[in-house]
This record gives structure tokens, C-alpha cells and sequence, in this order.
């Protein structure tokens, strides 16, 4: 097993490996229409508590007087690909079409819940802010470091297909309650049928772009930039 | 499989020494050591993964307000050093050095769900484990999809697999045979036994299957299919209990498997999987004449 452990640590062997995740992306697109909609619950299934994962509360002193201001500062910026970037208050933000999904949150390590969302739908905002024809990706900029000093802030990015599907929120609701901080408070993506490190939590900024290359380790989410896969449907 | 025997037989000395048989094509053959190799990744790289969360759970998640059914756990000792515990329908064992607690780079105990020589990576790397599992269960449905769609093409299940009427009726014999670890010598060797011929079937055509199918109820985006499929099998983390359940009556099957080669003839059966070629041994054709 020493030869597998030697092959993980090279720089080719892993990004063979890799192929599994276009494999597997594009065998799930043909299998499962790209609009199929996510298993959605009873009340009665949700779980007790809705696990935190990751940060609880973001190491930010920025964000940490937003939070201790009860978010009533809070701006959801919107630019990048579009013909009209915005800025949006919480009020803004609720005053979109909205969508209530209880869905099940798997985290790539294993574990599920079970919870009921409430948020904006992300199509609405888009169709407001008008993409570009070029832009082809959805960033999600976060207020949480995932590093000690500060710096690595957590980001995700979707494309436009899951970006405009009914399912894709943005949640400021949890089991009828104000999103509580250690689930992403105060707005947090909810991408259903994918896995719950795509979720990002804390979003502060959205950006639509062409590519995403170039931003931060340039692959997507700061999970992609750890090596996992940026599809996240299994 | 069992085919072409006249090819190997040398003509006029069937009863006089053994002869080399052509027992497995060559595809066959390629297909079996294929799985061996995508088989023990799927499953040293699904420890790996299992590490990340190692708790099981019968339900549609794993938060429904019960406990799980098994759990690997580590707690500190008085001396500071880890004890593994591991956790089954709520009572606990203690497994230092396997489970829970095992060897670290120094040699003491250190909290990791699997010991380090039986998962891939060897350290808890989930990403990295994710790569190999996700990538050799590509190899793995891949080969297989090959092996069933060569071995109906070729009549492989219905001539060498699917077991006869006599196979039936000699089940228990065949059962008492095993025992006793009698195994079938002269041409009676050529063909499977009816227990093997079972235990092949159940594996390709259930064992096998299952374990697939309950890795694609792990998959939020394949449970949108047909959205409710996976509470069939009660519920996504009772798949993921199920997965890991059947990985290990696989792993049950190997087992036996190797074990049952070891003793009916180790070089014999290994020869045949390597070179297709099976020494009949002589004097003990009389039940077939052929």
C-alpha cells in the first residue's frame, strides 16, 4: 500500500484519479436531468438540531460587528458579468421571490440532516441583476478565514444551470427561524444535490464571471483548492 | 471458461497422466484480476473515507434523534493515551490497535477510526481517498459492465454458472463435501461445484450490484432521479450502512474464496487464472466419460 501512498503524494497521479470527476459529472447529467428536483421532506423528518459544520463563528472582526448589529448593516453585493450589480439589504434580500425546501444536507465527509430552508431564489436575483452572455460561472464570496490569521476566505462557485435552478436559494431561514450564525447567518447558498461544502455559508459577495481560474487557487471553492471535486454530486 | 478442452488434451492419453485443461478464457481473466486490484482499492480507500465519519446510522439522515447503530470512537486513558472503543447497537468494546486507536509514525496509539495499513491514503486524507475510491469504482462498474455482457454473450452464466438439476440435488452433498474440504479431483474439477457455482451468482448478481446501487444512494445528485428511490432501502444513511455492510460480506467472499483455492490446489487454480491452463489429474475419470 506504500505504492499507493507514493502515488497520492506525486503531482500526475492524482489528477488521473481526477478523470473519475468528469466521469462521473457527465454520467450524472445524462442520467438525471440537469432541472430534476431534489428529494424534499416532512416536518416530521427534519433533524432535532441542524449540525454545524466548519466555522461556527467567523474569526472577522468585520463580521462579528455585523453579527453583533443583528446584520442590520449587513450588503449582499452582486456584480462581476452583469448589466446591473446591486447591493442588497436583508429587507431587499426577503423582498425577492422566495422558495421553502425541507431538504437533507449531505457533507462529503459522511453525515446527513435534515432541515427546512427559506431564501431568496437565485434566479430572481440574476433575472434583477441581468448576466452577461459571456458569464458562466456564480462566485460566492464569504466572510469566514478559514485560516488562523485570517486570511483563505471561504468562496464557491456554481454554474449558471444550477444557479437558475428552483432549488438554489439563498437561505436566511432555518426551521422557521432566522439563520442562526454557526449554520451561515446571516445568508447562506443552499445548492441542493450537491454536497454540503458547496453550501457556503456567510456569502458576502456574489460575482459572475467566465472563468475562475485565476481567482484564489483557482479552482472554484476553497474545498477544490484542497483537492476536492469541484462537482460535487457524489 | 471450461471450453476448448480438446485443445489441451493430447489425443489417446486422457486416462494414462493429467493434462492441462483451458479452463479460463483469457478475458475472463483479465476481468478477474481487474476486480482484484479495483476491489481492494474500493475498499482500503472507502476506510479512508468511513474515517471521516466513522458512525453508522439506519435512517433518511443521520440526525433523527437516535443514536447510531455503530460507532468507532477514542477516548483518553489515565496515562493520556488513546483507547479505541467501537460501539455496536450501544454497547461498546474495546478495540486498541484495530479499531479506534492504533499505531501511529511512533508506534503509539493515536485516534484514527481504521488502522493506517488498511486504508489508502495511509493518513486521514479525505479528498485523496475520494480520488482513488471515486476513480476505481469507475474501473469496477466499467469491468463489470464488460464480464456481464462477455459472459451472456458467450453463454458463460448458462453454461458454466447457472447450477443443473443434479447440481440442485447434490447441494448437500456438496455442503457436507465442503466440510470435510473434499474437493472434486479428476474431470468432475473441470466443472464448478453447486456451491461455488451459488456463491459466484450471489456475488455478481447481488452482492456486487448492491454495493454499486448503494453507493449511487450516497449521491445527492442520483437521488434527484426519481426523488424518494433511496428510502426504499430505508433512507440514505441506512444505504451508506448497507454499502458498508456488503463491502465487508465481499470482503467475507474473497476470503473464503482464497481460502477454498489454498485448499483444493493453489498453484493449479492460480496457473489457471494466470495462463488459463488447469491440470486434470489422471485415474479418477470414471464418473464423466467423456
Amino acid at each position: 500500500m506504500s505504492g499507493c501512498d507514493a502515488l497520492s503524494r506525486t503531482e500526475w497521479f492524482p489528477r488521473l484519479l481526477g478523470a473519475g470527476e468528469k466521469l462521473s459529472q457527465t454520467a450524472h447529467h445524462l442520467i438525471a436531468p440537469r432541472k430534476a428536483m431534489a428529494q424534499e421532506f416532512h416536518e416530521a423528518d427534519r433533524s432535532p438540531e441542524f449540525r454545524s459544520n466548519g466555522t461556527a463563528m467567523p474569526n472577522s472582526t468585520a463580521y462579528q460587528a455585523l453579527a453583533a448589529r443583528g446584520f442590520t448593516d449587513y450588503r449582499l453585493e452582486v456584480g462581476g458579468l452583469v448589466d446591473r450589480p446591486a447591493s442588497l439589504s436583508l429587507a431587499e434580500l426577503r423582498a425577492l421571490p422566495s422558495r421553502t425546501q425541507i431538504t437533507r444536507h449531505d457533507c462529503v465527509e459522511g453525515w446527513s440532516a435534515i432541515g427546512k430552508w427559506k431564501g431568496a431564489r437565485l434566479s430572481a436575483l440574476l433575472e434583477a441583476v441581468g448576466p452577461k452572455p459571456e458569464a458562466r460561472y456564480v462566485m460566492f464570496f464569504c466572510a469566514d478565514p478559514m485560516e488562523e490569521d485570517g486570511t483563505g476566505l471561504y468562496y464557491e462557485s456554481i454554474d449558471m444551470i444550477d444557479a437558475s435552478h428552483p432549488q438554489t436559494i439563498l437561505a436566511y431561514e432555518l426551521n422557521d427561524k432566522v439563520l442562526p450564525v454557526p449554520n451561515g447567518a446571516p445568508v447562506r447558498l443552499r445548492v441542493e444535490r450537491q454536497l454540503g461544502y458547496k453550501h457556503a455559508k456567510y456569502v458576502m459577495r456574489i460575482e459572475l464571471v467566465r472563468s475562475f481560474d485565476k481567482i484564489a487557487g483557482g479552482k472554484g471553492g476553497y474545498w477544490e483548492d484542497n483537492g476536492y471535486e469541484w462537482y460535487a454530486g457524489i | 471458461m471450461p471450453t476448448k478442452d480438446a485443445e489441451a488434451r493430447p489425443a489417446g492419453s486422457v486416462r494414462s497422466a493429467g493434462y492441462l485443461y483451458y479452463r479460463h478464457a483469457l478475458a475472463v481473466r483479465i476481468m478477474h484480476w481487474i476486480n482484484v486490484i479495483a476491489l481492494t482499492i474500493l475498499l482500503l480507500s472507502g476506510l479512508n473515507i468511513f474515517s471521516a465519519h466513522p458512525a453508522l446510522y439506519w435512517g433518511k439522515s443521520s440526525y433523527t434523534g437516535r443514536a447510531p447503530i455503530f460507532e468507532i470512537s477514542a477516548k483518553e486513558d489515565a496515562n493520556g493515551d488513546a483507547v479505541g472503543i467501537t460501539r455496536i447497537f450501544g454497547h461498546d468494546f474495546v478495540t486498541t490497535g484495530l479499531l479506534g486507536a492504533s499505531a501511529g509514525p511512533e508506534g503509539e496509539p493515536v485516534p484514527r477510526a481504521f488502522p493506517s495499513w488498511l486504508t489508502i491514503p495511509d493518513t486521514r486524507w479525505l479528498a485523496m481517498a475520494r480520488r482513488w475510491h471515486l476513480f476505481f469504482a469507475w474501473v469496477f462498474v466499467i469491468n463489470g459492465l464488460c464480464y456481464v455482457a462477455y459472459s451472456f454473450a458467450t453463454r458463460h452464466f448458462s453454461r458454466d454458472l447457472a447450477p443443473t438439476a443434479p447440481d440442485w440435488r447434490s447441494i448437500g452433498q456438496s455442503i457436507i463435501d465442503h466440510l470435510r474440504f473434499k474437493h472434486p479431483s479428476g474431470e468432475a474439477a473441470k466443472r464448478y461445484n453447486v456451491l461455488q457455482k451459488l456463491a459466484y451468482l450471489a456475488v455478481i448478481f447481488i452482492l456486487l450490484p448492491l454495493v454499486i446501487l448503494m453507493g449511487f444512494a450516497m449521491s445527492p445528485w442520483l437521488d434527484s432521479l426519481i426523488p424518494g428511490w433511496v428510502d426504499l432501502f430505508g433512507g440514505r444513511q441506512s444505504a451508506r450502512t448497507i454499502h458498508f455492510i456488503v463491502a465487508w460480506l465481499i470482503v467475507a467472499f474473497a476470503l473464503i474464496h482464497v481460502f477454498e483455492v489454498v485448499v483444493s490446489g493453489f498453484w493449479n487454480h492460480l496457473r489457471s487464472m494466470i495462463t488459463g491452463r488447469y491440470r486434470v489429474e489422471a485415474g479418477t475419470t470414471d464418473e464423466t466419460a467423456s
